[in-house]
């Protein structure tokens, strides 16, 4: 029985040395390990082992057994595995072929550049406020100290919609006005508003019937001395931010009549960092906003007494910057005249 | 336009670079905006010695030609070249305007070592025939030979373009209040003009009676000269006058337009003895002519100032004479008018009558009186030079103008808070003196008096801090953000939801577009679907800008187009605009357009083309996006531009918010989508808070069904049915297939309802009774068949 036994064992063993696929080590598991298979056949005469060997010849078994059966289990591990791989293998796509682009919109230049500008102020406490682009003269002209009749209403030739009374407004100043108004005179006001203005200009690759205005204003009570230096460095906080964090800001003295002091604001040249280039006329400046301490005359109309409350003001064009900061030469693309062929690059973060 | 050569009568700058002066101006405040030179280097006065002809031409001459130190021989083509003849050299290394350099060299074989020039190749006058026929100029001076022909010419000038734009008043439009702004940057002294003249014993006062009767003119001064001799005016005047952009006319207009352009101060001339004995300034009578010194008849309104003679208009004031009392070349005696008048007034009746003149645009930004009788006075001296004219005494005078003195007061601390500097009393002083503001500095109080030429400075410290500062430096600011309180900054209104609604837009792959507002009338008349009356503008700039849109749809599909003919294929845009009726009301405007393949990648078979339910899906989306979810509904209706078969409109809570649709294709063949929402109803309606909610315990149970019905039948109404029928239970139904090769006229649609209990789990039987009830109520109540 004993020699039986390791024969058993040491032909399987050598089958399965042979056996290269799952259907032969199907057979060899039945050959041996089966109910009819040879192992049990052998067992079958354990009876006529003697009671004082039985012991030694089932430990025998078991040893055959599980010899045999671990090397099955490890072929079929083996077996399986290298069926995977074939089946992985055959699976293998070609990664170099596009993907599925699922298309987001681009914003318009202009309105990513506002919505830039908004951040920085937002986030030094100023609200966002709008109003309309159809507005009263009063609103657009008279209250910011420009009355009927007033020279200062000749460099913004406006659209009357009813003569001297309604208009496309000139400026975003109204929404200041309005603001102000609705503060009550006795609550400081932090805001800027991006809008639409409109003015009598001819199209072209520099002028614009329509552009879009950023007008910003900081209302407080006198003894927080806001002053131009507070103007200067809110100037250039923004324009560190959207042009470079280099730029310098320089005030020159101008003249507005809902400002006083008036300056008008210089930025050094984005393009050549103020070194001097054909953007910037070889200045190394490219003038950006017009600025100043809110007249009196504005605060007293709007309902601020002069006397407690002082403030600052200022104002750009969102196109002069957009096309200085990413070297735009034609104004009409930014207001009128989207062209996806351009605008596909500005769906993204800025660098 | 500032001449430097006539400021230099006011203020020595003579060791000023005029560009490095300009520099220092624009950075003072007042924008030059041009610093204009005539003036061409190597350009002198020869006199020709000798004329002969070329050996090879029949008309070119060679000329032996003096040049003070040396002769040399240039070669001329002129007709004029003679003998004796005075002429402008251009010589070797001169520059002529267009960029042409005279160089040595030779002309048909002779030696020519330069040009003899003619105006018009100096740049100094029109080429035409004339010009040209008349050949070189011919110099008639006592400038000797060799002399810098500039001088000559007058080209020795530097001129200052200003900024007209800038708001300050007219000061800086006038040589003497010029030579001040030069003097406060400069830290010098003004020296005025000379304005002493004999009078004759006879007084102004025998010879005209004045009578004001409009509150328009609050000033009005007139002096009278006897016997002027009408001729052309000396060299320095017409220079000066050519410099400043005005053209020479004879001695006495060129005299009133000098002291215009000397003190700001606007004078009339009228011819005394068509005048006669009466000034009468009124208010003009309603539909009253004139007509003007330039032959036109103008019609007048109430709103004007005229200056009569007693009885019929001489002169519009302010704005243009009249032809009736003109200074023509017999003219003898002369009434000046120096006055003030409603600058608003002026600038009114100027506009109206498109008669924008050098001095109405001076009488609309205000006047200083001080320099009304200064400038009648310093008329009176230079008639009495230039045109031999004898001044009558006294003056003739009506005033009734404020001469109220501007004061101020402030601290030095006041200034310094206003401008951000640590500025010393010693610093404000400094200032002060170079402004030649008086002042008095009493314990830490400066009181100062603002002398009547700046009418650009009003009674308030912001005012005297822009002008210390403006001298100061603002290159001495430090930059300093305002310490103010900690506040959240915030979209006020409805800016947030416009944010909301186009980054929303953006990431559902539409592009944002920007279009103008102002549209053509030809644009204006699609997309009327909302019946608005439109705001037209009574005086556009041209008609393609003509018209406030109300809706955005046709200025989209304009960019469409741009795009289309650009090649651009797959064409997704979106726009939010504001848009205004007739009665100004504002509704800010939605606009969407689909075109091409929404999603798409060949290789792998996936094309989902913009269609009507790639467009659906999108406003869906947004309005669930912004709360809407449930409460909105597609109502298929016909609209204008749009297919008849594929429009519909959209309505939330029952209330119409917008359209959408092919475009028809009448109006754009292409197969374009479009939809516009009213973003300011959208912003109006109120949504709930957002709250978690758990998911079902309680497993769910699907089933299909599908029936077959006329193909007007439209599938919500089916799912109207199916809903209602559906009971508490039903918790979604959608449709999962479209089938139409049944029979003609009819269609099949396939709904997949999902049923739940919130509360226990479903059984079959209950979901069946529910089910079959569903199936019942659609084929009867809709004449539908269930399809097996």
């Amino acid at each position: 029985m004993r020699e039986k036994l390791l024969e058993i064992k040491e032909n399987a063993l050598a089958l399965l040395e042979k056996c290269f696929d799952e259907k032969a080590l199907c057979e060899i598991k039945v050959k041996y390990l089966g109910k009819q298979g040879e192992l049990t056949s052998v067992l079958r005469g354990m009876r006529d082992v003697s009671q004082a060997d039985r012991p030694k010849i089932g430990a025998l078994v078991n040893d055959v057994r599980n010899a045999i059966e671990t090397r099955v289990n490890e072929l079929a591990n083996k077996f399986a595995e290298a069926e995977l791989n074939r089946k992985l293998q055959s699976e293998k796509i070609d990664i170099t072929l596009p993907g599925l682009q699922v298309k987001s919109g681009t914003p318009s230049i202009l309105e990513k550049l506002v919505e830039e500008v908004e951040e920085v102020f937002m986030s030094m406490g100023y609200d966002v406020v709008d109003g309309p682009e159809v507005e009263e003269d009063k609103f657009n002209f008279e209250m910011l100290n420009i009355p009927k009749g007033h020279p200062a209403r000749d460099a913004q030739d406006t659209f009357y919609i009813e003569d001297e009374k309604v208009l496309l407004r000139s400026q975003t100043s109204p929404v200041q006005v309005r603001t102000m108004l609705a503060a009550g005179g006795n609550k400081p006001v932090r805001m800027i508003c991006p809008g639409k203005t409109y003015r009598r200009d001819s199209d072209d690759a520099t002028h614009s019937h329509q552009f879009m205005q950023i007008e910003g204003l900081v209302v407080d009570r006198i003894d927080r001395n806001i002053s131009m230096s507070n103007l200067k460095g809110t100037l250039e906080t923004l324009f560190k931010k959207i042009l470079d964090d280099k730029t310098q800001v320089r005030f020159r003295p101008s003249y507005y009549q809902f400002t006083e002091p008036s300056v008008e604001v210089d930025v050094t040249c984005c393009s050549c960092k103020g070194k001097g280039c054909s953007m910037c006329k070889n200045t190394g400046w490219l003038t950006v906003c017009g600025a100043g301490i809110v007249h009196p005359n504005v605060l007293r109309n709007c309902g601020y007494d002069p006397n407690e409350w002082s403030g600052f003001a200022f104002g750009f064009g969102a196109e002069r910057i957009a096309m200085v900061k990413y070297g735009m030469t034609d104004i009409r693309k930014l207001d009128n005249q989207t062209d996806l062929r351009e605008t596909a690059a500005f769906d993204r973060r800025e660098g | 336009m500032i001449s430097l050569e006539w400021i230099k009568d006011y203020i020595d700058i003579e060791d000023q670079d005029p560009k490095e002066l300009a520099v220092k101006i624009t950075k003072a405040g007042v924008n030059v905006e041009k610093v204009i030179s005539n003036h061409i280097d190597h350009l002198v006065i020869g006199k020709v010695l000798k004329c002969e002809m070329h050996p090879n031409s029949d008309h070119l001459h060679v000329c032996q030609v003096d040049l003070g130190n040396r002769v040399e021989q240039i070669v001329c083509g002129a007709p004029n070249v003679r003998e004796g003849l005075k002429v402008i050299v251009a010589l070797p290394g001169c520059r002529l305007p267009g960029d042409f350099e005279i160089k040595p060299g030779k002309i048909r074989g002779v030696e020519s070592n330069g040009m003899l020039c003619a105006l018009y190749e100096l740049g100094l006058e029109k080429k035409t025939e004339e010009a040209y026929s008349r050949g070189i100029a011919e110099v008639k001076s006592d400038l000797p030979a060799g002399t810098d022909a500039n001088v000559y010419l007058g080209t020795n000038d530097t001129v200052y373009e200003l900024d007209v734009h800038k708001h300050r008043n007219n000061d800086c439009y006038y040589h003497v209040g010029f030579a001040y702004e030069i003097a406060a940057i400069l830290s010098r002294k003004v020296k005025l003009p000379e304005m002493k003249y004999d009078t004759i014993s006879d007084s102004v006062k025998n010879h005209i009676s004045l009578k004001v009767e409009t509150a328009k003119c609050p000033y009005y001064l007139a002096k009278m000269v006897k016997g002027v001799q009408i001729k052309e005016s000396p060299e320095f005047i017409k220079r000066r006058l050519i410099a400043a952009g005005m053209r020479p006319i004879n001695n006495v207009v060129d005299i009133s337009n000098y002291v215009m352009l000397e003190y700001g101060q606007p004078l009339h001339f009228f011819d005394k003895d068509k005048l006669g004995n009466n000034i009468l300034v009124r208010d003009a009578k309603e539909g009253e002519e004139i007509v003007t010194l330039d032959g036109n008849k103008r019609v007048l309104t109430a709103n004007d100032i005229v200056i009569t003679d007693g009885v019929k208009p001489v002169c519009i004031a302010g704005v243009m004479g009249g032809e009736n009392t003109d200074v023509d070349a017999s003219t003898k005696d002369i009434l000046i008018e120096s006055a003030i008048f409603d600058a608003v007034s002026i600038r009114y009746t100027a506009a109206r009558l498109d008669l924008r003149s050098e001095a109405s645009i001076r009488y609309g930004k205000g006047l200083n009186y001080e320099y009304t009788m200064d400038a009648i006075n310093r008329a009176c001296y230079l008639l009495e030079k230039y045109a031999g004219a004898k001044v009558l005494s006294d003056i003739v005078t009506y005033d009734n103008i404020s001469k109220k003195q501007k004061d101020v007061s402030f601290r030095t601390e006041q200034v310094s808070s206003l401008l951000g500097l640590h500025l010393t009393e010693s610093d404000v002083e400094t200032e002060l003196k170079r402004l030649d503001f008086p002042y008095s500095l009493k314990n830490g109080i400066f009181d100062v008096t603002i002398p009547n030429r700046r009418l650009d400075i009003d009674e308030n410290v912001n005012d005297i801090a822009e002008e210390i500062g403006r001298l100061y430096g603002y290159q001495n600011l430090e930059s300093v953000l305002p310490i103010l309180p900690v506040k959240r900054g915030e979209y006020v209104g409805d800016v947030k939801i416009r944010k909301e609604i186009s980054k929303r837009l953006r990431s559902l792959g539409l592009n944002e577009s920007k279009t103008y507002t102002l549209v053509s009338p030809e644009l204006a008349k699609h997309f009327r679907y909302e019946n608005k009356e439109r705001i037209v503008l009574p005086n556009p700039m041209i008609v393609e800008k003509s018209v406030i849109r109300t809706s955005l749809l046709p200025s989209l599909l304009g960019v469409y187009d741009y795009n289309k003919a650009r090649s651009v294929k797959d064409i997704m845009f979106y726009e939010i605009a504001k848009t205004y009726d007739k009665s100004y009301k504002e509704d800010t405007k939605v606009a969407m357009l689909m075109k091409g393949n929404y999603i798409i990648n060949e290789w792998q078979g996936i094309n989902i083309k913009a269609d009507f339910y790639a467009l659906k899906g999108i406003v869906e989306n947004l309005l669930n996006f912004l709360g809407f979810r449930n409460r909105y509904t597609f109502k298929a209706e016909e609209i204008n531009d749009l297919h008849p078969g594929i429009s519909a409109k959209i309505y939330l809570d029952r209330e119409e918010i917008g359209i959408i649709g092919r475009v028809h294709p009448n109006y754009k063949k292409d197969e374009i989508y479009v939809a516009e929402l009213s973003m300011t109803k959208l912003y109006n309606k109120q949504i709930k808070p957002l709250k978690f909610k758990d998911a079902s315990k309680y497993p769910e149970i699907t089933k299909d069904v599908a029936f077959v019905v006329d193909e007007s039948v439209e599938s919500e109404t089916i799912k109207n049915v199916i809903k209602k029928s559906g009971e508490r239970i039903l918790s979604s139904c959608h449709e999962f297939d479209v089938y139409r090769e049944i029979e003609p006229g009819k269609k099949s649609i396939a709904y997949s309802l999902t049923f739940k209990d919130e509360t226990k789990t479903l059984l079959e039987e209950d979901v069946m009774v529910v089910f079959n009830k569903i199936i019942k109520e659609v084929t009867t109540k809709l004449n539908a068949k269930l399809r097996s």
